[in-house]
């Protein structure tokens, strides 16, 4: 780990942070209503998609680290380890 | 401060991009070949393309003192047209002693089908036997995870692959480490939406470190920003990291991995310094 690059006190990334933090909570809060106002809402509670984010906000609330990880886990399609690699020619 | 982009489409850019990126400290940038917008019919299309990105975009860039460099390859988009993909991997090899061609790229999975595979593995082949540098993408959005997985799986399982000399481009927070742990390069991509954006671009260098590691643009038809490079060093020194830690991402780091390939050309400032 590079010693020149460490992490910023937490103090100073909220002060930094919050109203960013605070905007992008009212974009996600405005996209929900916006989906909950439109025609057909109860059909898009059905969509996985809807469920996902769901249980992204349920991260966010947790206390656990890599928040950002595990968010793009969560979003992400899963692995197979068996899957069939090709082979190199030469 | 001077800086390198490394991944970056300038065919989708205007001139005045160039003037931007200069006056902002760019002095070198490297293009990879990619996706069109639209499927190419014909090997003749991609020689076409190759021929603009060895011959046109260099002239560009110079007349703002930036150094150009490409990458070619058919990308994982087209890779399901297997004969093509093979038509245009058996015309590569014309290009490839061209001054400013740094190696194969960028190559990788798209939606990770079993023809992608095997077209990057044959990619793979024909850097093996030229002995090129390669430049990987990796898939997007719900399929990087997967596909990152899955292209590492494939490095590893060919005995030819130098990892120092493999860049595996566009990682994020779930991926980076499955590129550094196994001893590659890696690159971030500043662009909106889709990919990381500055900050969180300095998140995961606060968590990994300096080391093998650079952010690039990826600029192209899209929505995307040519300067987003300068955009990572202002929030790096925003952070209050020293000049030299942004200095090693954005200039040493690209700088080390593409002196690598023997048709690397030192940038023309650095050129200038010695005279």
């Amino acid at each position: 780990m590079d010693p020149r690059v460490k992490a910023v006190a937490a103090p100073k990334v909220l002060e930094q942070s919050f109203l960013e933090a605070r905007s992008k909570l009212l974009d996600i809060a405005a996209i929900l209503d916006r989906i909950n106002r439109g025609d057909s809402s109860d059909a898009v509670h059905q969509d996985v998609k809807i469920g996902r984010i769901m249980e992204a906000l349920k991260i966010l609330e947790g206390k656990t680290p890599h928040k950002a990880e595990q968010i793009q886990k969560l979003f992400s399609l899963p692995y197979d380890a068996n899957w069939e690699i090709p082979s190199p020619r030469y | 401060m001077q800086y390198i982009d490394p991944h970056i489409h300038m065919i989708s850019r205007v001139t005045d991009d160039y003037h931007r990126m200069a006056q902002c400290g760019c002095v070198a940038i490297s293009e990879p070949a990619f996706w069109a917008g639209f499927d190419r019919g014909s090997v003749e299309g991609f020689r076409d393309y190759f021929h603009h990105l060895v011959e046109v975009e260099p002239k560009r860039a110079a007349l703002f003192g930036i150094r150009h460099f490409s990458w070619l390859c058919i990308n994982a988009k087209e890779a399901e047209n297997v004969s093509l993909s093979r038509d245009v991997i058996a015309m590569i090899p014309e290009f490839l002693q061209r001054p400013n061609v740094l190696g194969i790229g960028e190559i990788g999975l798209n939606k990770n089908t079993k023809n992608e595979a095997i077209i990057f593995q044959e990619h793979m082949d024909l850097a093996a036997k030229t002995d090129e540098l390669i430049l990987i993408h990796t898939p997007h959005l719900e399929d990087k995870y997967k596909g990152t997985r899955m292209i590492v799986d494939m490095l590893k399982n060919d005995s030819r692959v130098k990892p120092h000399r493999v860049c595996v481009d566009h990682v994020e927070e779930h991926t980076v480490k499955l590129a550094l742990d196994n001893g590659f390069w890696c690159g971030m991509t500043l662009y909106p939406t889709t990919k990381c954006t500055p900050a969180r671009a300095v998140d995961i260098i606060e968590m990994v470190g300096t080391e093998k590691i650079m952010a690039n643009s990826a600029g192209d038809w899209g929505k995307s920003d040519p300067l987003a490079v300068p955009e990572l060093i202002l929030e790096m020194r925003r952070r209050g990291h020293p000049e030299t830690a942004i200095r090693k991402v954005v200039y040493e780091n690209p700088l080390d991995f593409f002196r690598q390939s023997a048709r690397w050309q030192e940038p023309f400032s650095l050129l200038n310094f010695s005279k």
